[in-house]
């Protein structure tokens, strides 16, 4: 099996039947993670070449482990903000990757729409890493299959997710890839941040974080940017604590054996209180865990049995 | 030089003229326009414009012509020459040159390079503040003398409301018009496309639809407040069509234009990310689109205008949100302006005033109309020609069009700018 495309750009360009595929191999390679021997050589003589323009240890040292745990060759690079501003353009950029003939590209960068401007230019297949506003289909993968695996399903399940919407990449994959599974997703947080024309992506809005997670099988709760306060998008971040900051006390609305998320990296005590946090409805390790598998699955069906 | 043009369809909405006529074309004027035969042929060249509409020559009152400055992307030169290719023998350049266009010097070299190279008469609109910089105001007595035609901080808006009043008012005691670029610019922040639902996809950033209206409801009071000629450019919006509607309504002293592209696409052609389609203002929603057709139609919008903004691959090959605003649309915008009276939208002489006889009004320019005594500018345009837009021949210098590809009905086939030919179509 593979996937029919050369690139994994977003969500929304997924079917359902491709979101299904991916989720199911990621849980067959998740065995091999559990192996002494973490290494099948699958993708040996491959080379994956992981471009950030975004600083992110974590997501960049995923899909290393993720390649390097099928054989292929990783090489990464990281291009600070500012020297990309004076530097080359991303079309040099691209002109010069796709000169060294790498076999997959993985990039992270501030524009959205930067990985489909190299996608249409290279050769290779790119994986989208998060650009800008846009998407991070990889998260949304790992945190579908995260909830498939607490739930065994993905249909019908209440989702609600909390906080930043409009500067959240993970949030717009993530909508896409629940809706498209069947699941009702409800998000809450101030109307500062949650972007007109929200609705016709197939999401209810609720007026408040009480409402959003009553009944919820899933809470998500988003990373607040500390920066935003000064951009007019909220007062304080003791008002944005109190107002829409998951504590124990909303785990009694939702469902008795509701899953607490978050992409991390987490804020403690703004977005989400230590006792949710640590507590035993939080899915939030696994998560890192998952993600290693669905990015060799990604990674094994884009470049499968292309020699 | 004597061109006589024969048993075309003549459309002169000043003078509310539609039918057959001869045109008499002679030392740079209109001399006659008769009915077929009286005017007699012999030792005249004619040109046989049986099935065709003879319009007086159009007028872009929105280009950016790029010089002086940043001949990279245009120059008079081939800017006018996209013009005459497009059927206009007529454009007012904006001032957003390098440097800016705020002094007679400059308006005075534009004239000097249309004059020497150009294909089209241009129209310098000098800067309404020294330096576009909204700060103070520019010289505007010596840029009429050497030329100017309106004033506007185009791509620049006046953000600060007193200065906008008293260029108006600076403005009304030379009797020039004032174009409003109307775009607050707090409210569009670092937004690069409508603020809609396909803004809220792409995680692009929004420019709402109130970034233009504000403004323009701002402008319209102060049009009010001073009784000058308030000219709005580019309006994308049915708030600002709503807005302009009932300032009309009132008496207020104010005219407006849109674009090709604002009727013609909508915010759905940025998905796929194509920087091509990014302008500012952007393309709006499809409810917007239908807003901007009716205020054609109903008188509300006077002109339609291109705004073409050549941009070369330096400022659109990039990611999104790194490329320029802007695309072009002289060569495109009879075209796309006539799928308006193909659809029924608008009618033919409708169409013909809102790209000819109302910007030259609007600006006071000559031309507008084929009344004898006229300037000898007109258009010869076939209705029903098929043709492929192909950026690859345009003569502008920038290929930065969204419509590469389109199939379009209807084409200017000859251009003539003061009795002479200066645009052929070639089969
Ligand atoms: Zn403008």
């Amino acid at each position: 099996m593979e996937l029919r495309r050369k690139d994994l750009l977003g969500i929304a360009d997924l079917t359902r039947e491709e979101i299904a595929l991916i989720l199911d191999n990621a849980a067959i390679l998740k065995e091999i993670s559990t192996r002494s021997i973490k290494k099948v050589p699958t993708l040996r003589g491959r080379t994956v070449v992981t471009l950030f323009y975004e600083p992110s240890t974590r997501t960049r040292m995923s899909f290393e482990i993720a390649a390097k745990r099928l054989s292929a060759d990783t090489v990464s690079l990281t291009v600070a903000a500012s020297s990309a501003v004076k530097g080359e353009t991303l079309a040099d950029t691209a002109a010069n990757l796709e000169a060294m003939r790498p076999d997959l590209l993985i990039i992270r960068h501030q524009a959205s729409g930067a990985p489909h401007f190299l996608a249409k230019r290279l050769k290779c297949g790119v994986i989208n890493a998060g650009d800008g506003l846009h998407e991070h289909p990889t998260q949304a993968l790992l945190d579908m299959l995260t909830v498939k695996e607490a739930k065994g399903r993905l249909h019908g399940l209440k989702v609600a997710i909390v906080g930043d919407i409009l500067h959240s990449r993970v949030a717009r994959s993530n909508i896409h890839g629940f809706t498209k599974m069947g699941s009702e997703v409800t998000v809450a947080g101030p109307a500062t941040l949650l972007p007109p024309y929200l609705d016709t992506l197939g999401v209810k809005i609720a007026p408040s974080l009480e409402e959003a997670v009553a009944g919820a099988d899933v809470i998500m709760m988003l990373r607040i940017q500390l920066e935003r306060m000064g951009q007019m998008f909220f007062s304080t971040l003791r008002e944005y604590s109190k107002q829409f900051g998951l504590a124990l006390r909303h785990l009694d609305l939702a469902k008795k054996d509701v899953i607490i998320m978050h992409p991390g990296p987490m804020n403690r005590g703004v977005e989400i209180s230590p006792e949710v946090a640590d507590g035993p409805h939080s899915v939030i390790l696994d998560q890192v865990t998952n993600g290693v598998a669905v990015r060799m699955a990604v990674m094994l069906l884009l470049m499968g049995d292309k020699a | 030089m004597t061109l006589l043009i024969t048993s075309g369809l003549i459309i002169d909405p000043a003078r509310n003229l539609e039918e057959p006529r001869d045109l008499l074309l002679e030392k740079g004027k209109v001399a006659a326009l008769e009915p077929a035969g009286v005017i007699p042929k012999e030792g005249r060249k004619v040109i046989d414009a049986q099935g065709l509409v003879v319009a007086p020559g159009l007028i872009d009152m929105h280009v950016h012509l790029r010089e002086p400055g940043e001949e990279y992307k245009e120059t008079i030169e081939t800017g006018t020459r996209a013009a005459a290719k497009g059927g206009f023998t007529g454009v007012a350049c904006m001032p957003n040159t390098r440097p800016v266009n705020d002094n007679a010097s400059i308006t005075r070299y534009i004239l000097d390079q249309a004059k020497a190279v150009g294909s089209a008469r241009v129209y310098p609109v000098g800067a309404i503040s020294m330096g576009s910089k909204g700060e103070a105001l520019s010289e505007y007595a010596d840029q009429k003398a050497a030329g100017a035609v309106a004033f506007s901080d185009d791509g620049w808006p006046v953000m600060n409301a007193l200065l906008m009043r008293r260029a108006l008012e600076y403005a009304k005691t030379f009797d020039m018009p004032v174009i409003s670029h109307a775009e607050d610019l707090a409210l569009r922040a670092d937004g690069v496309m409508h603020e809609g639902k396909v803004s809220v996809r792409l995680g692009l950033k929004g420019i709402p639809a109130a970034a233009e209206e504000v403004m323009v409801y701002r402008d319209v009071r102060l049009a009010r407040l001073t009784g000058a000629r308030l000219h709005i450019a580019h309006v994308s919006t049915a708030g600002a069509v709503a807005i302009i509607r009932e300032a009309k309504a009132a008496g207020v002293n104010v005219t407006a234009e849109t674009a090709p592209h604002y009727f013609t696409l909508t915010d759905e052609a940025v998905v796929g990310f194509d920087t091509n389609a990014k302008v500012n203002p952007p393309l709006r929603s499809e409810w917007d689109r239908l807003a901007v057709i009716e205020g054609l139609a109903d008188g509300t919008l006077d002109a339609v205008a291109s705004d073409h903004a050549p941009h070369s691959v330096l400022e659109k090959d990039l990611e999104f949100a790194a490329a320029a605003f802007g695309l072009i649309g002289l060569e495109t915008s009879l075209g796309l302006t006539l799928r308006l009276v193909h659809a029924g939208e608008i009618t033919l002489r409708r169409a013909i005033a809102l790209l000819s006889a109302n910007p030259a009004a609007i600006l006071r320019v000559p031309g507008g109309t084929l009344a004898p005594g006229s300037p000898a500018d007109v258009t010869l345009i076939d209705l029903n020609r098929e043709w492929t837009v192909d950026t690859a021949a345009f003569a502008s210098r920038s290929r930065n069009c969204p419509f590469h590809g389109w199939t379009l009905k209807g084409k200017a086939v000859m251009t003539i700018l003061g009795g002479k030919v200066v645009f052929k179509e070639t089969n």
